[in-house]
């Protein structure tokens, strides 16, 4: 303790204090660094023109180094941060704690009642919001319509993994640099387990038994992985293990994939003529099923953005963030860009606009796969969490994490997919019995 | 009396140095060491109980702990290896007169200035990736199959990133020391008949020796503690194969936000540090010696 | 003969010698050419060295997007300041070590040097604390501090390999005619150690310059460096090559630059010890 002292007056003693500026209100922002948080960065100046007394100062990061940074400062009460981005995985957990504000009386603008059952579900605790959701996902099949029609092939609008897998077997062509199918392969609980933990789902899965043991070796997930490690190597891109969600977009998008199934997020991306060189033949399917279940994965994940409770500047927190995430923004962005970029996902408003649904083609099947997305009973089986992509618990990112590794390292070949499960199954046991979940 | 006065003096001098790095060592060492024993965990705050030792338990049977220490010792000795083999062949030939020494000096200098996370991102991106990098169209071009080579290969493309980046570093400690050897010496074995290769072995190498070793010592310091390549590039993976212990202590660290279990990772990594330290001081501190 | 001969051996050193250095800096060259070419100029196959349609377009998209100014001088900021403050501690340190020795002179400079060894990121939760109760987070001072006690190590053992160079004789004199340890330092030794001096200073500047684990995750809005612009532009959505291109070459551009112009001063410095 003397030592800390004595640091402290070191510190203090060198130290510059820099004043704040009187009187102006300035808002430290983090956000990712996705295109729609960009486009929002650059329109901010229309809420800065309404709030002459705030100013805003942006930190935008890759995701990974997004969420360490803003959760060692939310959790020691850093107090860097007045306003956050971050999933719908944290905010139950963080708002457990009381690290985060709810969010009451953001105005009329915001309109609480206008979003998406499911998605204010999924940022809730105990009734109350804790976060206001920026866009929000579900996840889709994506095809080329070109190379189905060539291949003599139909997508059905809910097809199962038999389904996907003789699609890919046709349309691989490797002279052609053309691969059947790109999936996530990268490490981590926010790359290649949100999908491989909605796959899982989808194949009646689930990570947990009601008393918290992991089930990674049960005959499920052998299945649903086996079948997931098998389909890359034979009709997957070089590479695969080290392609995440942006990795997929850029080969999808430069006419090397067949199918992907990614982030419903991901349709706007495709289909823009300005980015996408294939945006004229791609098409649209629900999340792949296993045929006998009706179960899509129940994949839900919505940005959003939250206030800590150590931010000195709540107020003018909740009115950026009721701009940015309210109504009007979305006139703004439609006004400022086109209906298309709109944020996707969060309010029913804008899947009952026409213009949004003409504009944006895919508007009724991401609306149907957010929907039919139930974070409540994710597996067939019985679960005592909530989840889909993820399992809402504090201890899943570090058991995600590797998790992930272990099935990373089985898609680049370097071990057998049975070996990588029962490497999983024990770390995952060692971490929920570290977190007391186990004895 | 002139002495005991300077000795004085030299030893306040000294004081401020020594008193900061007391504190940048023993202020979060304390702080560390106390967490280690302690149950803290940043997401789950759980009243923060005395363990006792179960954080280093837990952290030394990670199943990535002895692949980790292997890999750090690995990637160590791939870069100093090249390096040092590299340096002295690149010294060599700098030392050699030619058109344009300045700027082929430059050159050869420049990937010693660039940021570690660029060219991590750098040659991941444009060199690597097995379908737009550079490496897999020569690869193309010669008719043979693109390899993947941050999933096939983790460690050497790592060692190969890190040692493009030291390179010029050792380059420039060698060629200075070689400038200094005395032509006379040179000459004189010349005359004494002895070829090139005999020169090198008898002469020059040794001349080297302290320079080598100086090379060794700065690079080991940095390269213990290596990660942002690390991180930017492969993520410790695929599996863990190229997790290091500064990597594993991370990920305890951000990925899990377990900050006891990483508390005892840091201490273990500073028991570490230290045994390699006094073992390198006295390798290199012979040949420091006057 | 012998002269032809000659000619034609340097003629030979110098292609190897180009060809070496070239593919050592190719990978830089290639960045900042990338760094003019469309995204999908970038990516083409086969790869396009210089017939391509050069484009700023890049540069003023990243210039758009975010504050390089800012990043920038946080950088220079924090670079030149955490050194300048290292050399006022590390010179009066490296001093009394060179010309004071005693029986443990070596093994303070080992320990000194081992303290760079331990993983920053062990310490990253403690140092995080003892920031915020300092009120230091997010501040350029507390960056400065940090890069300083950092590169600490390294500065004192150059500087001591560089003094310990210097001939005592000279010092003995000046003692003989009655100089104080102060004066000592300020008109003898000063003159006769800049270059060393002026290299450990550009050497830690292209260090805290390049660092970027405490730059990352000690900062926020108001003092990210070149690193955390670096950060954001990593991994953005679809085709990024030129847009990252750009940036790095944004990022890089000034040390690289200042590092050609320094380099005499920096070699001539940069020997810890390993000539005699």
């Amino acid at each position: 303790m003397t030592m800390k002292q004595c640091l402290l007056a070191l510190c203090a003693g060198i130290a510059t204090v820099c004043a704040a500026q009187a009187g102006a209100v300035t808002l430290t922002i983090a956000t990712v660094n996705n295109g729609d948080m960009i486009r929002m960065q650059k329109l901010a100046g229309e809420f800065t023109r309404q709030h002459s007394d705030i100013e805003l100062r942006w930190v935008t990061l890759e995701e990974n180094l997004l969420r360490q940074r803003v959760t060692i400062d939310v959790a020691t009460q850093g107090g860097q941060y007045d306003v956050v981005t971050v999933g719908n995985y944290e905010v139950p957990i963080w708002a457990a704690q009381d690290w985060l504000v709810p969010l009451e009386d953001l105005g009329e603008d915001f309109a609480r009642d206008d979003l998406l059952p499911a998605i204010d579900d999924s940022l809730s605790h105990d009734g109350k919001l804790y976060a206001a959701p920026f866009y929000a996902e579900s996840a889709l099949t994506m095809y080329r319509t070109d190379l189905f029609e060539r291949a003599g092939l139909a997508m059905p609008e809910s097809p199962t993994w038999k389904f996907i897998r003789k699609a890919a077997e046709r349309i691989t062509d490797r002279e052609n640099g053309v691969y059947g199918i790109c999936l996530r392969g990268k490490a981590g609980w926010g790359e290649n387990m949100a999908f491989v933990s909605t796959l899982a789902h989808s194949w009646g899965a689930r990570w947990f038994d009601m008393q918290w043991r992991p089930q990674l070796q049960s005959r499920g997930w052998q299945a649903a992985v086996s079948f997931y490690v098998d389909l890359l190597k034979k009709y997957g891109p070089p590479g695969a293990s080290t392609n995440g969600f942006n990795e997929n977009l850029a080969l999808f998008q430069a006419g090397k994939c067949g199918m992907w199934i990614d982030a419903s997020v991901a349709a706007a991306f495709v289909s823009d003529p300005r980015q996408s060189t294939v945006s004229d033949d791609v098409g649209f399917a629900l999340f792949p099923s296993r045929g006998t279940l009706e179960n899509h994965g129940n994949w839900l994940w919505a940005w959003s953005f939250v206030i800590p409770s150590a931010s000195e500047n709540i107020e003018a927190a909740k009115s950026f963030v009721a701009w940015a995430t309210g109504k009007s923004y979305m006139q703004l962005v439609a006004a400022e860009s086109g209906w298309a970029d709109v944020p996707p996902g969060t309010r029913q408003s804008l899947y009952s606009s026409a213009e949004y649904r003409q504009a944006a083609p895919f508007a009724g099947i991401v609306l149907q796969a957010i929907e039919a997305a139930n974070t409540r009973h994710p597996s067939e089986q019985a679960v005592p969490y909530v989840g889909g992509n993820f399992v809402s618990i504090a201890p899943y990112q570090g058991i995600g994490t590797v998790v992930g590794q272990q099935i990373s390292a089985a898609v680049a070949g370097q071990i057998s997919t049975r070996q990588a499960l029962a490497n999983a199954q024990y770390i995952a046991e060692r971490e929920m019995t570290r977190a007391r979940y186990l004895d | 009396m002139a002495s005991t006065h300077t000795g004085a003096t030299a030893r306040l001098m000294l004081s401020p140095a020594v008193a900061l790095l007391l504190l940048w060592m023993a202020v979060p060492l304390a702080m560390t060491l106390w967490y280690s024993l302690h149950d803290y965990q940043l997401l789950m705050p759980r009243g923060n109980d005395f363990v006792g030792l179960e954080n280093y338990v837990y952290f030394l049977t990670d199943p990535a702990f002895f692949q980790s220490l292997a890999n750090t010792f690995a990637l160590l000795a791939g870069v100093l290896a090249i390096t040092v083999i590299g340096g002295v062949g690149l010294a060599l030939l700098l030392d050699r007169p030619m058109h344009g020494q300045g700027i082929v000096r430059l050159l050869v200098v420049s990937p010693f200035f660039v940021m570690p996370t660029v060219s991590a991102l750098v040659w991941k991106n444009m060199f690597m990736n097995p379908v737009n990098g550079l490496f897999a169209w020569i690869a193309q071009v010669f008719g043979m199959r693109a390899i993947d080579w941050l999933a096939e290969a983790p460690l050497l493309s790592l060692t190969l990133m890190v040692a493009w980046g030291w390179l010029p570093f050792a380059t420039l400690i060698l060629l200075t020391a070689l400038q200094s050897l005395d032509a006379e010496q040179k000459e004189a074995a010349e005359m004494d008949g002895a070829n090139a290769f005999a020169r090198f072995i008898h002469i020059t190498l040794p001349h080297l020796a302290r320079a080598i070793a100086v090379v060794i010592l700065i690079q080991t310091i940095f390269l213990l503690s290596l990660f942002a390549e690390i991180l930017v590039t492969t993520n410790g993976g695929p599996g863990t194969q190229s997790t290091n212990l500064a990597y594993l202590v991370y990920s305890q660290t951000l990925l899990r936000f377990d900050v006891g279990s990483a508390s005892a990772g840091g201490m273990v990594a500073v028991v570490l540090a230290n045994i390699l330290a006094i073992f390198l001081m006295r390798l290199v501190g012979k040949n420091l010696e006057r | 003969m012998a002269r032809a001969s000659d000619n034609r051996h340097k003629l030979l050193v110098t292609s190897v010698a180009w060809v070496v250095a070239l593919a050592i800096f190719f990978p830089i060259l290639w960045t900042v050419l990338t760094s003019f070419k469309t995204e999908g100029a970038a990516v083409a196959i086969p790869p396009q060295f210089l017939f391509f349609d050069w484009t700023t377009q890049n540069y003023a998209e990243v210039w758009a997007r975010t504050d390089y100014l800012r990043h920038f001088t946080n950088s220079v900021v924090i670079s030149v300041g955490s050194s300048l403050l290292g050399l006022f501690i590390a010179i009066p340190a490296a001093w009394s070590l060179a010309f004071s020795p005693t029986r443990r002179t070596r093994g303070v400079l080992m320990w000194m040097l081992s303290t760079k060894m331990l993983p920053a990121v062990g310490v990253l939760v403690p140092i995080y604390l003892l920031f915020k109760s300092a009120g230091l987070l997010d501040t350029r001072t507390g960056l400065v501090i940090v890069l300083m006690l950092s590169n600490l190590p390294i500065m004192v053992w150059m500087l001591f390999t560089y003094f310990k160079e210097i001939p005592r004789d000279i010092l003995e004199a000046a003692r003989m005619d009655g100089a104080t340890p102060g004066r000592e330092l300020l008109y003898i030794l000063a003159p006769m150690a800049l270059p060393g001096i002026a290299s450990t200073l550009l050497l830690n500047v292209i260090l805290a310059w390049n660092e970027s684990f405490w730059t990352l995750n000690l900062t926020a809005a108001s003092t990210g460096s070149l690193t955390a612009f670096i950060a954001s532009f990593s991994a953005p959505e679809g085709l990024f090559y030129a847009k990252l291109s750009a940036a790095s070459t944004l990022a890089i551009a000034p040390i690289v630059v200042l590092g050609w112009l320094s380099q005499k001063q920096l070699v001539r410095g940069l020997t810890f010890g390993a000539v005699k």
